[in-house]
């Protein structure tokens, strides 16, 4: 990667170049993206919210060095979180509460007041965002605390199950009390609206966001939002890594008796990397939810959980830029191969002999054998420190005072 | 030398299942003092050690740290009451480099929280500098100040039993303990570490010393004690020790009269 440089540390100004390019293109790119159809920019968007998932599981997996392959169940509460308060469902709530018991859904219901009773609870995202942080993070603190004294295959086990119980949940727990409305899912989630600016576009505009006179598609406007979390996100994930606690986490991941030896105090440092690990999936499950406007327990499978641990491992784990490259590969090139591969097959044989699924299947599977064998440590790893720069110079010194 | 008492630890005992490791052990260490803990192969040595240092809980016993009774129920607590460790078998984080593994060690005498990290507010970054300054000052003190930016799984032996000690010593200990810090050495490291140590004293700090080698223990050690079979069987200034019967038959066995 040598066009691209963005080790801040030792080359600061190469670094800031770097980035201030990379802003630079990202800023146009859903401009020129939107000529090939909004399509693409879509894709771009949903690749944005699995590069959320993954910085956040990096945090968890390439930092403190705990698998963790129920991940996706805190994108699930971030994403139902926002479909129960803000959507028409809380109203369904209400009602299922007020048929199993009367006398407790009327003391709810004169608490929440008539408007919710007949609309549900639309909150802005001013507070969805933070809420789902929070609520995200402290799901991944009480899912952590039981697995403190797991490691490797044995908290992969546990914490694969613990992402299957919270989508079965939400499969679940319709009945008798309607909170997730089962299977069907939660559907007429609130679009973002930001500044009273609708980032779904108003009704009659066909998803055209108009900012002062200013108009754009919908996608585009999405794109910018979650563009702006990304960012974010990996602020402060790279000031996390480069800090007391980012060091001790590393630490833990390297050698966790040494790591308690020197006073770290493991358990409340691995119990913060789940649930700053899983405040970023809330927050992505947030955006996913009202970038929909639907959300239902398919979309939170196991096969999920192992595509963003993917991101993080194939593209160079526990580093940075690795990590996001890894996520708009796997989440965009899927993508990419259902819009090229068929019209290419049909253009070239006239039919369609394999199907973009089935070849994105195949793909998957090769890239991740490949790369595993001739890149172990990702495609963009962490850059490794020189093993022994100008040894024989520096060893003239004191290396052996004695 | 002051007179005042460091450590003072009596009464421990330990048993795994039927095997008592430990029976009645105690130990009295001054102020300044390198002191030394030797015993033949599976004596108790480590597993007191451990007990010391909180990896292992003992059935009973009395703890005391520079006056104040200390509980040795998590390692971090040890750490954080004053006592660091290194180990038998080198525990370096290995991927960090030499630099970060001290800056680890300033851990647990820093602060600064998610808020601090993501902000960096003034003192953030006041705190996070010292703890640099501070952890590069140690690995010049321990003699490999050249190789800070390398990663510390490629350092050489003797070099990461240097860095593990810069390491201890970043959390400030009252008491730096060290298992078998020449364990592998040859001839020529030894010498290094024994001036190191000597170094470490002239400092004012408190040394307790797991260690094999005789000849190097008793050149360098103010007062020894001398484990067998889980149980203390001797205690006093090396020369004593040397002379002392039962250490003889410990380790040369009762035969040799």
């Amino acid at each position: 990667m040598a066009l691209l440089n963005f080790n801040v540390q030792d080359r600061p100004r190469q670094a800031y170049t770097s980035m201030a390019v990379l802003l630079i293109g990202l800023l146009i790119f859903p401009f020129i993206a939107a000529q090939f159809g909004n399509s693409w920019v879509r894709i771009i968007d949903i690749a944005l919210l699995y590069i959320m998932l993954a910085l956040g599981l990096n945090i968890v997996v390439g930092f403190a060095g705990l698998l963790d392959l129920g991940y996706i169940a805190f994108f699930a509460v971030g994403a139902y979180l926002t479909g129960l308060l803000a959507s028409p469902q809380f109203a369904q709530l209400l009602e299922s509460i007020v048929n199993y018991s009367p006398a407790v859904g009327a003391t709810l219901v004169s608490w929440f007041g008539p408007g919710i009773q007949q609309n549900g609870i639309h909150l802005s995202v001013w507070l969805i965002v933070p809420l789902a942080a929070a609520v995200a993070g402290l799901c991944g603190a009480l899912l952590g605390a039981p697995t403190l004294k797991l490691r490797g295959d044995y908290l992969a086990i546990v914490t694969l199950g613990f992402g299957e119980i919270i989508r079965i949940f939400m499969n679940n727990l319709n009945d008798p009390i309607n909170f997730t409305n089962g299977p069907q899912g939660i559907n007429s989630i609130d679009p973002v609206r930001i500044f009273a600016v609708n980032l779904a576009g108003e009704p009659g505009s066909r998803a055209n966001v108009v900012l002062g006179g200013f108009s754009m598609p919908s996608v585009n406007a999405y794109y910018f939002l979650f563009l702006f979390l990304c960012i974010a996100i990996v602020f402060v994930t790279a000031r996390l890594q480069h800090s007391r606690l980012g060091r001790a986490w590393v630490a833990i991941r390297e050698d966790e008796i040494a790591a308690k030896a020197m006073g770290i105090n493991t358990r409340n440092v691995k119990l913060l990397a789940f649930s700053m690990g899983a405040s970023f999936g809330g927050v992505a499950g947030a955006m996913f939810a009202s970038f929909q406007g639907f959300v239902s327990p398919e979309s939170f499978s196991l096969t999920e959980s192992i595509a963003v641990l993917a991101m993080v491992v194939l593209g160079g784990i526990g580093h940075i830029p690795g990590v996001v490259m890894g996520g708009v590969l796997l989440a965009a090139l899927p993508e990419v191969l259902r819009h090229v591969v068929e019209p290419a097959q049909v253009a070239v044989f006239g039919k369609v002999l394999i199907e973009s699924e089935v070849l994105r299947q195949l793909l998957y599977g090769l890239a991740l054998v490949l790369i595993m064998l001739n890149r172990p440590a990702g495609l963009w790893p962490s850059p490794k420190h020189e093993d022994r720069p100008d040894a024989a110079e520096t060893n003239k010194g004191e290396a052996f005072p004695a | 030398m002051s007179e005042k008492v460091i450590l003072n630890i009596s009464g421990v005992n330990k048993r795994f299942g039927g095997l008592a490791a430990l029976t009645d052990v105690g130990i009295k260490i001054m102020q300044g003092q390198i002191y030394g803990l030797i015993g033949p192969n599976g004596a108790g040595k480590t597993t007191f050690f451990n007990v010391i240092t909180g990896l292992y809980q003992p059935d009973t016993g009395t703890f005391e740290l520079a006056g104040k009774p200390y509980s040795p129920s998590a390692p971090h607590e040890v750490a954080k009451a004053g006592i660091a460790r290194t180990f038998q078998n080198i525990r370096l984080f290995g991927e960090m480099t030499a630099l970060e593994n001290v800056m680890v060690g300033r851990h647990v005498r820093s602060h600064q929280g998610v808020f601090g990290a993501v902000f960096r507010h003034k003192a953030a970054r006041q705190e996070e500098a010292a703890i640099r300054a501070r952890a590069q000052e140690l690995l010049d003190f321990v003699g490999i100040g050249a190789f800070a930016d390398r990663t510390s799984k490629y350092l050489s032996y003797g070099d990461q039993r240097r860095l593990e000690i810069a390491r201890a010593l970043a959390t400030d200990p009252q008491l730096l303990a060290l298992d078998e810090p020449a364990a592998g050495m040859n001839a020529t490291e030894k010498l290094a570490l024994r001036e190191l140590l000597v170094k470490i004293k002239a400092e004012g700090k408190t040394v307790l010393l797991i260690e094999h080698d005789v000849k190097l223990m008793m050149g360098l050690c103010d007062r020894i004690t001398v484990l067998e079979y889980g149980k203390p069987i001797a205690e006093g200034v090396p020369a004593e020790i040397q002379k002392n019967q039962a250490v003889i038959d410990a380790y040369l066995g009762g035969a040799h009269k």
